[in-house]
């Protein structure tokens, strides 16, 4: 069975479903990232996700266009990260009960209103994969990166406009000075809450992104869809080191194990006590890993610090 | 005495953090207790005696708490479904929670619905056991059903009931083998334990005994709800050269939304899964607990509250395989699933899971 594994078209399956599975991750991490160099700490991504992935379900099976899926994804994700930013930026609350009650919030919101508006979870028409012209062609490589849905490309996309943003720009400069030394930013005449509160809108609407991307590939939804996966995120910005291509890196390394874990199923390759073994790779990993990690690199000095310019 | 006294002052900061733990936790108990629905349901009656008789008799009152939302095509609906049914021949008053996934709400659920006196709570839940181990002494007048279990704990008021999932299993395994040409079959499975198991040991077995050339590979994904990696591992199956699906649980929905894509065969189990996939559906094992709860609802009646344990079987009609009639199925293939049924109903066909 193990020479089935590793066989060209078994790496294939892998290494497409790596990417697949990343995506999610990708787009809560780096909105995550942005929000935390900002000094903006926000647990409820997971609540978000929930939120975008329902919406993106309704709006997609009422419209008959998953593109209105992807584009209420964003609205909610918006409208949530405008809740998120009055009680965190107007109402100075304390950054991490909030992320739970927004968590809360869309756990709740969207199992009454599935429930409520939808009931069976009938499959929807999703996103149809992009196969970008002639590189979806060439053998293995095209089936591997080529040939995903545009959820997928532009996830990989945002690596690099984030990146750019954060290092390259006035506005990158912003967040940066406003999540290590929001004093000192404040008295060079940049607006710390502003500029939060577009970190925060960023972040949340990516994270209305990531539940889109766990539904509309297929078109389908299920109360708590999201098992964990923004929480998760939150861990994976910890491991990139505040860093879009850190996240990057740490979303494929998920998505891969997962995609390990999952071909081994598939193939029947374990099965029992080990198939048990095996699925709780991912939450091992995050464990070792955020234990290495912290105790190599400084989070942002301000992170999950209310600022108030009256003190 | 100099007395001073403080004047609180809650600040902004506190009250919205209050405000969204209060948002989010009323939103969550709103899918669960506040989500709870209340029917008084007769049967029609046709005759001015029987109508006499009808009102004359106080409705049975039944409590159902489930994981997951009572429409979800499978195990929870299946509750529902078979309690709705009951509900066609007696008349009942029917209380519902739903989407109890957190084991403690459900404890509050179940302990809330035997304070009311209800004359029949069902924990529809195998994860219930050890709350309902707690609560049930409480309440000796109470009579409690859980499922899908075996043990009654030793209590005097604890049904348990449980399904024979894998003689479906077994069924839809020999349809399965007869249509997959590729002799590659997938089975997405949430944790090996309980109905699930028993399900896809069946289908594995009935498979085997039909064709032993064709691969059963089986996924279980260790989760109820994740949807997204059920969609994953079904793709996987899909990639890897499986040209039939099956899987059991409620995050299959997924599974099913890539078999429908995939135009591959689908068998249900649980509930009808049809309504899902028309095109690929092929036929669903479905349970009609209404049998087992009749059945306990009549010992109850009868002043017996439980201790016993009911098994729903091909043979007492608690299991059903309802077929899709959309879906082309050969008649000879039908002809052979209707013989297996027949032959694990009497017994002369054994799936040899134990």
């Amino acid at each position: 069975m193990w020479s089935e594994f590793f066989t060209v078209s078994s790496l294939v399956v892998v290494l497409a479903s790596t990417i697949r599975l990343a995506t999610p991750f990708l787009f809560a991490s780096l909105g995550e990232t942005l929000g935390q160099r900002s000094g903006v700490l926000n647990l409820g991504i997971e609540g978000v996700m929930l939120i975008g992935a329902f919406s993106s379900y309704y709006a997609a099976s009422k419209t008959g266009s998953p593109w209105m899926g992807v584009l209420a994804a964003l609205v909610t994700g918006c409208v949530m990260g405008l809740l998120y930013a009055f009680v965190t930026l107007v109402l100075h609350a304390e950054q991490g009960i909030s992320g739970i009650g927004v968590f809360l919030l869309g756990l709740g919101l969207t199992d009454v209103l599935f429930q409520r508006w939808v009931g069976t979870p009938i499959p929807i028409d999703g996103l149809d994969p992009w196969n970008i012209p002639f590189l979806a062609d060439i053998p293995t490589v095209g089936e591997i990166f080529f040939q995903h849905n545009p959820l997928v490309y532009l996830s990989v996309l945002l690596v690099v406009v984030a990146t750019v943003v954060i290092n390259r720009t006035t506005f990158g400069l912003n967040i940066r000075a406003v999540g290590e030394a929001p004093d000192a930013a404040d008295t060079l005449g940049i607006s710390v809450n502003r500029t939060r509160l577009f970190t925060i809108l960023i972040g949340n609407c990516m994270a209305g992104l990531a539940g889109a991307a766990l539904v509309l590939p297929f078109g389908t939804f299920q109360q708590n869809l999201t098992s964990g996966r923004g929480f998760i995120a939150v861990a994976l910005v910890y491991f990139g080191a505040w860093r879009p291509i850190g996240a990057f890196a740490g979303s494929l390394l998920f998505g891969f194990v997962l995609a390990v874990v999952n071909q081994f199923g598939a193939l029947g390759i374990v099965s029992g006590a080990t198939s048990s073994l095996t699925a709780m790779a991912p939450a091992i990993l995050t464990i070792v890993v955020l234990a290495i990690v912290s105790r190599r690199i400084g989070q942002p000095a301000a992170l999950s610090k209310p600022f108030d310019r009256n003190g | 005495m100099l007395t001073i006294k403080k004047r609180a002052r809650t600040s902004p900061a506190v009250l919205a953090m209050s405000l969204f733990a209060a948002l989010g936790l009323a939103a969550t108990g709103c899918s669960s207790s506040s989500e709870s629905t209340s029917e008084t349901l007769a049967p029609e009656v046709t005759t001015e005696a029987a109508v006499e008789t009808t009102v004359a008799v106080e409705p049975f009152r039944i409590a159902v708490i489930s994981p997951s939302a009572k429409n979800d095509s499978a195990f929870s609906q299946s509750i529902f479904d078979a309690v709705t049914r009951i509900s066609e021949t007696m008349e009942v008053e029917i209380q519902v929670s739903d989407g109890l996934f957190v084991v403690e709400e459900a404890a509050k659920a179940i302990r809330g619905y035997a304070e009311d006196g209800f004359d029949l709570v069902i924990a529809h839940g195998s994860q219930y056991g050890g709350p309902l181990q707690e609560i049930a002494p409480d309440y000796p007048d109470v009579a409690f059903a859980w499922g899908t279990a075996v043990d009654t704990f030793g209590l005097a008021n604890v049904s348990s009931y449980s399904v024979r999932a894998d003689q479906g299993g077994y069924v839809m395994g020999v349809i399965a083998a007869t249509l997959s040409a590729a002799k590659n079959i997938g089975v997405v499975g949430p944790v090996e334990v309980g109905d699930a198991k028993l399900f896809v040991d069946g289908f594995k077995s009935g498979v085997g005994s039909k064709d032993p050339d064709v691969k059963v590979n089986v996924n279980y994904i260790k989760s109820f709800g994740d949807v997204a990696l059920a969609t994953e591992a079904a793709t996987a199956f899909v990639a890897n050269g499986a040209d039939v699906l099956t899987g059991t649980a409620q995050m299959v929905v997924g599974a099913i939304a890539v078999a429908k894509a995939e135009g591959i065969p689908w068998f249900g189990t649980q509930s009808n899964q049809t309504a899902l996939a028309p095109e690929i559906v092929v036929a669903s094992q479905v349970y009609h607990w209404e049998v087992i709860l009749a059945t306990i609802i009549a010992d109850v009646k009868s002043g017996v509250l439980g201790g016993k344990t009911h098994i729903a079987t091909l043979a007492n009609g608690g299991l059903v395989i309802e077929y899709n009639d959309a879906f082309k199925l050969d008649p000879e293939v039908k002809a052979l699933a209707d013989k297996t049924i027949a032959g694990l109903a009497d017994q002369t066909i054994n799936t040899g899971v134990k």
